[in-house]
Formats: C-alpha cells, sequence, structure tokens
C-alpha cells in the first residue's frame, strides 16, 4: 500500500498546525497565565502525535509526546509556565518544523530524534522524571476465536515447525477513534514483516488496504523471535486497543479447513519458502525494498487549497463556455453576421471571467508569508537586546502562488534591515524621547491591478549624507555627482550591488548583499520597490507586485517581417522623430525629444533583424517607443506598430536560458508564436 | 528471444547521407515542419521556437548542430520532439519515416571511429540489414551546451 496519498495531507496539515502552535507561543509568552494557550498548545501537540505516529514517524511521535507530557504539568498546575519553559517549547516548534522539512523534502524525518531536546524538556519542565507508563488495556477476549484456514497454511505452519520457527497468531484491535484506519494497519503490517514473515491474514492483505474491517484483524506469522518480541513491537504503533499473540503450537486454535484439500495447492505451497525462511533471503528482501524506497521517493507538487465557493464559480464559466459553444456552431448553419457578433461578445466576456476565476483560484493570503515575521522578530529583538512591536495588517490580501512563494525572502530581508539598522537601542531611544517599545509594521493592501506591500519603522531613518558619502568612497558615484544628486537618487545607491552603510558587519545585515538582491527579486517577480525615510523618524520600505504574473498587456510591434511583444507597462509613450534628428554621441545614438536626450536603440540591431530592402528609405519619420525603467527613458525604433493585446506568458524553457532582451514567449490568435521583449535589457 | 521494448527501439532520421537514431523513450512526438520564430542572439543552430499544442518548444537544427550546411525545409523535413528530463526540445531533421529495432549486439561502440567532429555525439553504430545507423547521445547534445553557458 502507498502512504504517499496521505503525505500531501500530512505536510499540508502538519504545517497549518505548526503555524498555531506558533502563534499561540507568542500570545503565551505576552501572558504567561492564560491556562486556555496551554490547552490549545497541548491539542495541537496531540494532533501532530497522532498524525506522526500514523504515518510511522517515529521521532516527531515521540517529541510531541514528550511535549504532552510536559503541557500535562502545566495544565494540571503543578509547575508555572515561565520564559525558560517557553523557550524550550520554542526550540520544540523548531524542531518540529524541521522534520515536517524533512518529510517534505525527503519523504522522511531524518536520523536526527531529538534525545537532547528530550533531556532539555525533561529537566526543565519534567523536574521529577515522570515516565507516563503506556496502560495495558486487553478488552481482547482471553479465549481466542477459532480460525479457518486452509491446507496451504496447515503446511507452511508444520514446516515452519519442522524448522523449528514459531507460528503465532497475532490478533490486533484497533482504537475506536483510529481515523485511517488502513494506515495503520499498514503499519502494523510493515512492523510484523519486519520481524516475521506473515502467512495468513485475516481479513485479506487486500482487503485491510481497502480499508474493508471492522476494528480487528488477525495474521498467522511464522518467525525467530518470541511473542514478547512482537507484542512489544506492536505496543509502540499509536491507537492500538490491544495486541494479542497466541503461540500456535500451544493454543489449538486453528480449525484446519479439511473440505478444501487441494493438491496443486499444495504442491504450491510446498515450494514455500524454504529460502524465504533463510537468513540469507531476508538480506536480498531488504536490498529490495531499499530500492523500492528510492524508486518511490514522493514528490511533493506545490498545493494550493481552494475554497469550493470558487470551484463552482470556475464550474459554471466551463458550462457556460460549453453553451456558447453550441451557440457558435448553431450560428454556422443560420450564418447571420449579428448573431455572430453577440456571440463572440458573449464569448468575450465568458473567457475573461473565467480567466479572473482561475486566477483566484491560484491566489493565496499574504497571510501565509506574513505568519512567519512575529516569531522571527522576537528572536531578533532577543539577540540586539532592542524592544519592538510588529504589527501586521492586510493578511487576508490576496497574490497568486507563485508571488508568495518569491516574496518572502525579500521581506524577511527588509524586516532585518529595519531591525537591526533602523531601531535604536531601548537606552537611545528613551534619549530621544521616542517612546522604548520600537514599532515595525508590515502593511499589505491591494491597489488597483497590483499588490502593496509596505515595511515601516520608527527608527533612526537612513542618513542621506551618510550614502552619499560612501557612495563616493566606492566610486560609484563622481565628487560631480556627489555634489549634484538629488536625494531620491541618493537612496536609490542603496540598492546598488555591495552597498552597505552598517558600520559594523554584523550576523543580519552589513555585508551589502541586503537590498540588491531584494530588488533584483521584486523585479523579476515584475513588481517595484522604493523608500521613504525621514532622518531620526524612521522608514518605509514599499514593495508593489503585480497580481498576476501569467497574463500582461503588451503592445504588439513589426520589426521587418518578426513581431514582437513589448509589456504595456514599461511603456511611457509612442511616437514619432526625424531619422535626420538623430545625432550619434560616442557612438550612440540620441535625439533631443522635448528638450531631453533620449537614447536610441533600434529594434532591428538588437535583434540582428535583417532588414527588408526597401523603397522608401528616404522616409525620414521613425516609430518610436519610449520605455521607461525607473526614471530612465530609452526610445526603441521599430517599423509597425500592430496593437494592444492581452498575452499569455511562457517561458522559452530551461534550453533557452538567458536569452539577450528576450523576457519569454506568447502564442498568438493565429497559432505563430510573438518573443516578448525585456526592456530593461537596453537600459 | 524477441526483445522489442522501448529500451532497443530507435526513432531513424536522415541527415544529409547518413541515418541516424535517437531511444524512442525519449521521443514526444514527431511533426512536420511548422511556422518557427527565430530567437535572436541564441546560439546559430537554435533555429527558433514554435508552438507545439500551446507549448513554445525551441528547435535546434542538427545539420548546424552538425557543423553541416543548413538545407531548405521541405515536404519531408521533420522536427524531432525530444523531452528529456524536464527539457522539451524539437530537433529539425531532413526526413524520418521509421522506427527499429536494434539489439545491443548490433551495436558497435563508437571507440572505434574517432576522427570526426561529430564523435561526441555519437554512442554507437547500429547494424540493421546491412544500413549503418549512427546512435546519437541525446544527453551530450543538449547538456554540452547547458554547460558551456
Amino acid at each position: 500500500m502507498d502512504m504517499n496519498q496521505y503525505l500531501d495531507i500530512f505536510i499540508e496539515e502538519s504545517k497549518e498546525h505548526l503555524q498555531s502552535m506558533n502563534q499561540i507561543l507568542l500570545q503565551l509568552e505576552n501572558d504567561h497565565a492564560d491556562i486556555g494557550m496551554i490547552n490549545e498548545i497541548f491539542r495541537v501537540a496531540h494532533t501532530i502525535k497522532g498524525m506522526a505516529g500514523t504515518m510511522g514517524y517515529t521521532h516527531i511521535a515521540h517529541l510531541t509526546h514528550e511535549m504532552e507530557n510536559a503541557l500535562q504539568l502545566v495544565r494540571s498546575g503543578e509547575i508555572k509556565i515561565d520564559s525558560a519553559i517557553i523557550d524550550v517549547l520554542f526550540q520544540c516548534f523548531d524542531k518540529l518544523e524541521k522534520y515536517v522539512d524533512a518529510v517534505e523534502s525527503n519523504g522522511n524525518e531524518g536520523d536526527d530524534d531529538s534525545t537532547e531536546l528530550i533531556e532539555l524538556i525533561k529537566n526543565t519542565i519534567l523536574k521529577k522524571d515522570t515516565e507516563i507508563i503506556m496502560q495495558e488495556r486487553s478488552d481482547f477476549s482471553k479465549n481466542p476465536t477459532k480460525l479457518k484456514v486452509d491446507s496451504h497454511v496447515e503446511n507452511a505452519v508444520k514446516r515452519a515447525w519442522e524448522k523449528e520457527y514459531n507460528a503465532y497468531l497475532v490478533s490486533v484491535e484497533l482504537n475506536t477513534k483510529c481515523m485511517l484506519k488502513a494506515a495503520r494497519a499498514y503499519i502494523v503490517i510493515n512492523e510484523l514483516e519486519s520481524i516475521a514473515e506473515i502467512i495468513y491474514s485475516s481479513p485479506s492483505i487486500e482487503d485491510i488496504e481497502d480499508e474493508k474491517f471492522d476494528l480487528k484483524f488477525q495474521f498467522i506469522v511464522v518467525t525467530k523471535a518470541d511473542d514478547k518480541v512482537i507484542k512489544s513491537k506492536l505496543k509502540n504503533i499509536m491507537e492500538i486497543e490491544a495486541v494479542l499473540v497466541d503461540d500456535l503450537r500451544e493454543n489449538n486454535i486453528l480449525e484446519f479447513d479439511k473440505t478444501n484439500k487441494d493438491t496443486i495447492a499444495f504442491e504450491e505451497k510446498s515450494d514455500y519458502d524454504d529460502k524465504k525462511l533463510d537468513d540469507g533471503s531476508r538480506s536480498v528482501e531488504k536490498n529490495e525494498s531499499n530500492f523500492d524506497e528510492k524508486a518511490s521517493k514522493p514528490k511533493i507538487g506545490k498545493t494550493v487549497r481552494v475554497e469550493i465557493e470558487r470551484l463552482d464559480n470556475l464550474m459554471n464559466l466551463v458550462s457556460e463556455l460549453i453553451i456558447i459553444k453550441t451557440r457558435l456552431e448553431d450560428i454556422d448553419s443560420d450564418g447571420t453576421s449579428t448573431n455572430m457578433h453577440e456571440a463572440t461578445e458573449y464569448l468575450e466576456r465568458i473567457t475573461t471571467s473565467l480567466h479572473d476565476a482561475v486566477m483566484k483560484v491560484r491566489m493565496v493570503p499574504v497571510e501565509r508569508v506574513f505568519n512567519r515575521f512575529p516569531r522571527m522578530v522576537r528572536d531578533l529583538a532577543k539577540e540586539l537586546g532592542k524592544d519592538i512591536i510588529l504589527k501586521m495588517r492586510g493578511q487576508d490580501t490576496e497574490l497568486d502562488r507563485t508571488v508568495i512563494d518569491e516574496i518572502g525572502d525579500p521581506l524577511i530581508h527588509l524586516i532585518r534591515n529595519s531591525i537591526d539598522h533602523g531601531i535604536e537601542l531601548p537606552s537611545a531611544r528613551e534619549k530621544l524621547g521616542k517612546d522604548k517599545d520600537a514599532i515595525v509594521e508590515l502593511i499589505a493592501y491591494s491597489d488597483g491591478n497590483s499588490v502593496v506591500i509596505e515595511v515601516t519603522d520608527d527608527g533612526a531613518g537612513i542618513d542621506i549624507d551618510v550614502i552619499k558619502k560612501k557612495a563616493l568612497e566606492k566610486g560609484t558615484i563622481t565628487s560631480e555627482e556627489y555634489q549634484a544628486i538629488s536625494d531620491d537618487d541618493a537612496i536609490k545607491l542603496l540598492f546598488n550591488a555591495g552597498f552597505s552603510t552598517a558600520k559594523e558587519v554584523t550576523d543580519l545585515s552589513g555585508r551589502g548583499v541586503g537590498l540588491d538582491v531584494v530588488r533584483t527579486k521584486i523585479e523579476s517577480l515584475g513588481g517595484n520597490i522604493e523608500i521613504n525615510t525621514s532622518l531620526g523618524k524612521g522608514s518605509k520600505f514599499i514593495i508593489r507586485l503585480p497580481l498576476t504574473l501569467a497574463i500582461i498587456q503588451a503592445l504588439l510591434v513589426k520589426v521587418s517581417s518578426e513581431r514582437y511583444a513589448i509589456p504595456l507597462k514599461s511603456i511611457k509613450e509612442i511616437t514619432t522623430i526625424c531619422e535626420s534628428k538623430i545625432r550619434q554621441i560616442q557612438g550612440n545614438e540620441v535625439v533631443l525629444y522635448r528638450n531631453e536626450t533620449l537614447p536610441i536603440k533600434r529594434m532591428a540591431e538588437v535583434f540582428n533583424i535583417k532588414e527588408e530592402i526597401k523603397d522608401n528609405s528616404e522616409e525620414d519619420e521613425k516609430l518610436v517607443v519610449i520605455v521607461k525603467k525607473g526614471n530612465k527613458t530609452v526610445g526603441i525604433i521599430v517599423d509597425d506598430l500592430i496593437g494592444q493585446q492581452e498575452v499569455v506568458i511562457k517561458s522559452l524553457g530551461k534550453y533557452l536560458v538567458n536569452v539577450k532582451a528576450i523576457a519569454g514567449a506568447t502564442i498568438l490568435g493565429n497559432g505563430s508564436i510573438a518573443l516578448i521583449v525585456d526592456t530593461n535589457s537596453f537600459f | 528471444m524477441n526483445k522489442s521494448d522501448a529500451t532497443n527501439q530507435y526513432v531513424v532520421f536522415k541527415l544529409k547521407e547518413e541515418y541516424y537514431g535517437i531511444p524512442i523513450s525519449y521521443v514526444k512526438t514527431l511533426e512536420k515542419v511548422t511556422d518557427i520564430t527565430r530567437v535572436p542572439n541564441a546560439e546559430e543552430y537554435v533555429i527558433g521556437v514554435m508552438n507545439l499544442r500551446g507549448e513554445v518548444v525551441p528547435v535546434i537544427d542538427l545539420r548546424l548542430r552538425f557543423g553541416f550546411e543548413a538545407n531548405e525545409k521541405n515536404e519531408d523535413s521533420r522536427t524531432i520532439v525530444l523531452s528529456l528530463d524536464d527539457l522539451i526540445i524539437g530537433l529539425s531533421v531532413d526526413s524520418s519515416s521509421e522506427v527499429l529495432t536494434i539489439d545491443d549486439e548490433n551495436i558497435d561502440s563508437a571507440a572505434k571511429f574517432i576522427n570526426s567532429f561529430e564523435d561526441d555525439y555519437i554512442k554507437g553504430i547500429g547494424k540493421v540489414d546491412g544500413k549503418m545507423i549512427i546512435l546519437v547521445d541525446i544527453h551530450k547534445l543538449v547538456n554540452n551546451k547547458l554547460e558551456t553557458d
């Protein structure tokens, strides 16, 4: 049976539970007395324990079990929560997170059995080493039921006895609360197979896998091990009500089914496993199973949880699409153009809604990213000895899943920056007459077609003069520029590679690999970042991200016979200029446009397009698309404009990475491909 | 002993006068030549990208890749679409029409003929009915470029 089908659920759910555990721990830190929180953590730990047990992740189960023990004492009032305990709980949380990550990436939890941490729990919380002994409940009737088996099994058992193996009847009863009975039974089977050979099972293995059983199942096994070993092995599995192991030799519980004696079966079974019972063969089997593990290493896809309502909406739109399809087919036969027109309009409306609906399905709240910050801020604040309150707003703002996955690291960077550079030490703050507790604010909101995320702190702000001096020192700007540079431009220097104004390099920041990476990442997502700062009052980083990456508005242009798409958001304007006005300055073509110098690039040259020989070469007017990047502009000469269109961005694939000036491709209505121009490369 | 599983079947195509073979397991589809959009600033042998049922697939002209002169595409020209690992790529060849089974014992190792510029991409020579079929090492063909990048 394949456990992988449960793996996704396990990962997704444990992450959710861990997330809530994290939140509660943070709250608990502020309010030690709240017993409700303790109960909540207890509940979460218990749930995770149950799930991990089901999946056979013993380390996780073990750790959560210890957490439960510890929390139980807190719940019963025997010990009081203090910050030491909370720290230990945080460590447990970190460890659990690591386990879950390991499960996600490798498919198993790894070898770390967290002995040290468990010791720590015991030392810190369970001052007296309270071993909670698992109660042995045996609701099983001591008189085992007679089991009817046929001759194969009888023979197999007899042969096993001849070879001095033990044969046992193992009866297992699951707890009534057991959720995944099949999975649990699978673990039992696995455990048994590690020490014994299962020769009979009731119900059949297939039925067990299909969960076609009540709570009890029985196996006949042959093994060298004795019943105590089997019992102890199975006792470790969770949610098992009772285990009964009976020696078939002692208790005559097998009722051999004489009626069904047929010789073929006997023949078949008689070559049963002399070798399999040999120890040598076990290693072969082990190898095989290792190989299987390798081959079936689970590949975990990215998932999005979708509200059923959104799916219903999608479903509705698709059915409308089918209706319009039939309608179009009908029009084909009667052929009036007004009908046709109406139908296409209708179709357009549906596709737009469909697009919206699909996009909505891909959307996830930024909460997913924000969630990890309270903990991070807490740790950083503790480490740096600063008092910081993190405020978050707009967690329910939604962004495309792909953007969400990418935006985490840049945000971490910005928040670390704010805390490390921006926020002053409490003593310094008091001197300045500021509140001792600094405030870091994380705000998300949607604004038109984009989502804005702001990271604000009320720290020292950015000293523009320091930046300017530093830039001069590093040779980023010349001394003339130093005089002339505007404050806005000076702040932007921060985004240059290798730029850091931190006086000391700390663990967190100051190595100068920060903000340029942040900017690059955000720009690669199609967004941009700005800084507002006021010396002594704090700074604000504003990130603007597109709602979705997959579909953009683009201007289709023609150069010679080739067509290219230029993203509309990077276009400033479209104009015509006279060829004769283009001047050469140091080999670069420049034109004076509205009293500003405008560099000119010819698309045909950049893309090595063979010019078609045209006789209208005397034509002086050239079409120029002016594109912008920040406040820089470049004019691109094209031959013709085709028009504005919504295009779906497709990547050129891994084989064609880093093709100069090309950002991707799109498929046009007629099935041909147009390349999308990366306008940033023109600067 | 007729093992005709996918491991020893080859899609055979023609380039100039020679026949070449690619393991069938890598071949996704065989397409007639469609519109190809040139990709500027890419390697010379990358003739562009094609639209394969909504997917953008780069196409390599094998003639150029092997250092032969280019030719006009005609009725017989085919694009063999390969899928290896997560890469999808088209190879433009002169013609292709058959799938042959070549058993391992009928394959000579390429080491015998180290004198040509294309050796690098040759895994062996298959012999079927007196015809020689050059077996191409797809991974080298595709990955060499990725590594040099």
